[in-house]
């Protein structure tokens, strides 16, 4: 278990340190989901009451394809040099790589959230009317569900021909229940419209199988070369 | 196998012809809804006949995960292809039975929404199985299936949940059911299962006689070369230590 957890911890803090010196992935996903801000607003230029209405739509669907500009550079870093392949024979667990992977695609979607959201504000007049704490928790499961899947199907896609397209492919129609509740859940909140309790249940339940999933088969995923 | 085909084959025309006979002129009209009703008779034989090929798949790929056996491959391949084939017919035909009953094509119904999210689903697992094609897509294969049947009952939760908070129009569910009708619908199903049963034998058998004509070929291309060294790609070294 310790080794687990320090191998988790030294991948993580390897990628990190990779994505500080270069901040490609955050840089190109920050521009991004700005580009898809600015593009949205301009192509409905809704009211106040209507924002609170599509903006959960807006800013998941936002993340969501700005997540996948950074779950497909995870592990191509990899394929360079053959680290993958020095993973592979090394005796360390599989699940330790996925998670410092998960982990850190988990931290890096989370800053970009954290800056976007901001942005989102501004843009579309938004003001919660229902309880605006909810939408933390909503967050960060909703991060989460997007990122341990997609970090999943990244590393399957690897193995396929034109893997960039190949990764949104495998990984949306598997999303749609945890967009879903996100978006709904959001909507919600910002309407102040019921109580906003189901999705966050349906999101964590989402969340506690998946990441179960890829657990169990990580390592097969890895192994298959 | 190869006598049984012939046998199934004609088993299955004469059901089709028979079914068509009873989903036509037997059954009694709908007092309601009228002649448009009887697409009911391919549809709902379609749903079934899909879900059951799925779940096919499911089992097939974790008997592939678990002992490795390139038959249950085979077999999860079929089943996922013919599958989507149904489900398409599922999903064509509702449309078709909905516009002139409902008044709309389409509605974000739990049944209607969860039979397209499966078929996203499986178009994505033959997606998967196009672009890959290393010797490992059967096992990235098996594991999209797992994923897929983890995600039905999610989305299956979460339409039913989204439902109750938005009516929509209502759906010919609780309703009873005339006998005869019921009787003209088993019989189809029963000719649609031979029919979906018939195309996965023969997509079986090409699946099969392909694999064997790409081993020869992968023979024939090893023997060539057999009188030069064969070179084997060199393994990369590996690491003392886990990579900081």
């Amino acid at each position: 278990m310790s080794s687990l957890r320090s191998i988790t911890l030294a991948t993580l803090a390897k990628d990190i340190r990779l994505e500080w010196g270069s901040k490609d992935a955050l840089n190109s996903m920050l521009f991004f989901s700005l580009l898809v801000v600015v593009i949205f607003s301009f192509s409905f230029d809704p009211n106040a009451e209507e924002s609170r209405q599509i903006a959960g739509g807006l800013i998941w669907v936002a993340f969501l394809f700005a997540a996948v500009v950074a779950l497909n550079q995870t592990w191509s870093r990899e394929l360079r040099n053959q680290v993958l392949d020095a993973y592979r024979v090394s005796p360390a667990p599989a699940n330790a790589l996925f998670l410092a992977k998960a982990l850190g695609n988990f931290l890096l979607v989370s800053i970009l959230e954290g800056l976007m959201a901001p942005l989102f504000i501004i843009f579309y007049n938004l003001r919660a009317l229902g309880p605006a704490w909810q939408l933390m928790p909503v967050a960060l499961l909703g991060t989460w569900a997007l990122v341990v899947n997609g970090t999943f199907f990244a590393a399957v896609s690897l193995r396929t021909r034109s893997r960039e397209i190949m990764l949104p492919l495998l990984l949306f129609p598997i999303s749609i229940p945890a967009v879903q509740s996100m978006v709904e859940a959001t909507r919600i909140i910002l309407a102040g419209d019921g109580s906003a309790r189901f999705w966050i249940v349906l999101l964590l339940t989402y969340d506690v199988v998946f990441t179960t999933a890829c657990l169990a088969l990580f390592e097969t995923v890895l192994q298959a070369e | 196998m190869k006598r049984v085909l012939p046998i199934l084959s004609v088993l299955t025309a004469l059901l089709l012809a028979y079914a068509f006979y009873q989903a036509t002129w037997v059954a009694p009209t709908e007092r309601t809804m009228g002649d448009v009703q009887r697409i009911f008779y391919y549809h709902v034989p379609s749903a079934w006949t899909a879900f059951i090929l799925f779940l096919i798949n499911l089992v097939a790929s974790v008997i592939y995960l678990i002992r490795r056996n390139t038959k249950a491959d085979a077999v999860a391949l079929v089943s996922a292809e013919v599958g989507v084939v149904f489900c398409t017919v599922v999903l064509v035909t509702g449309p078709i039975w909905a516009r002139p009953v409902w008044g709309i094509w389409w509605t974000w119904d739990i049944r209607l929404t969860t039979t397209l999210v499966l078929w996203l689903i499986y178009v994505s697992y033959l997606v998967l199985r196009r672009f890959s094609d290393s010797s490992q897509t059967p096992k990235l294969a098996a594991v999209l299936a797992i994923f897929g049947a983890l995600d039905v009952p999610l989305v299956y939760f979460s339409i039913w949940f989204f439902r109750t908070q938005h009516p929509q129009p209502v759906i010919g569910g609780g309703g009873s059911i005339d006998p005869r009708m019921l009787h003209v619908l088993l019989i189809n199903w029963l000719a649609f299962s031979c029919l979906a049963l018939l195309i996965c034998c023969f997509r079986y058998r090409l699946e099969m006689l392909q694999r064997e004509v790409q081993e020869a070929e992968a023979m024939e291309s090893l023997s060539d070369v057999s009188g030069s060294v064969i070179q084997v790609p060199k393994p990369a070294s590996p690491p003392n230590k886990v990579a900081r």
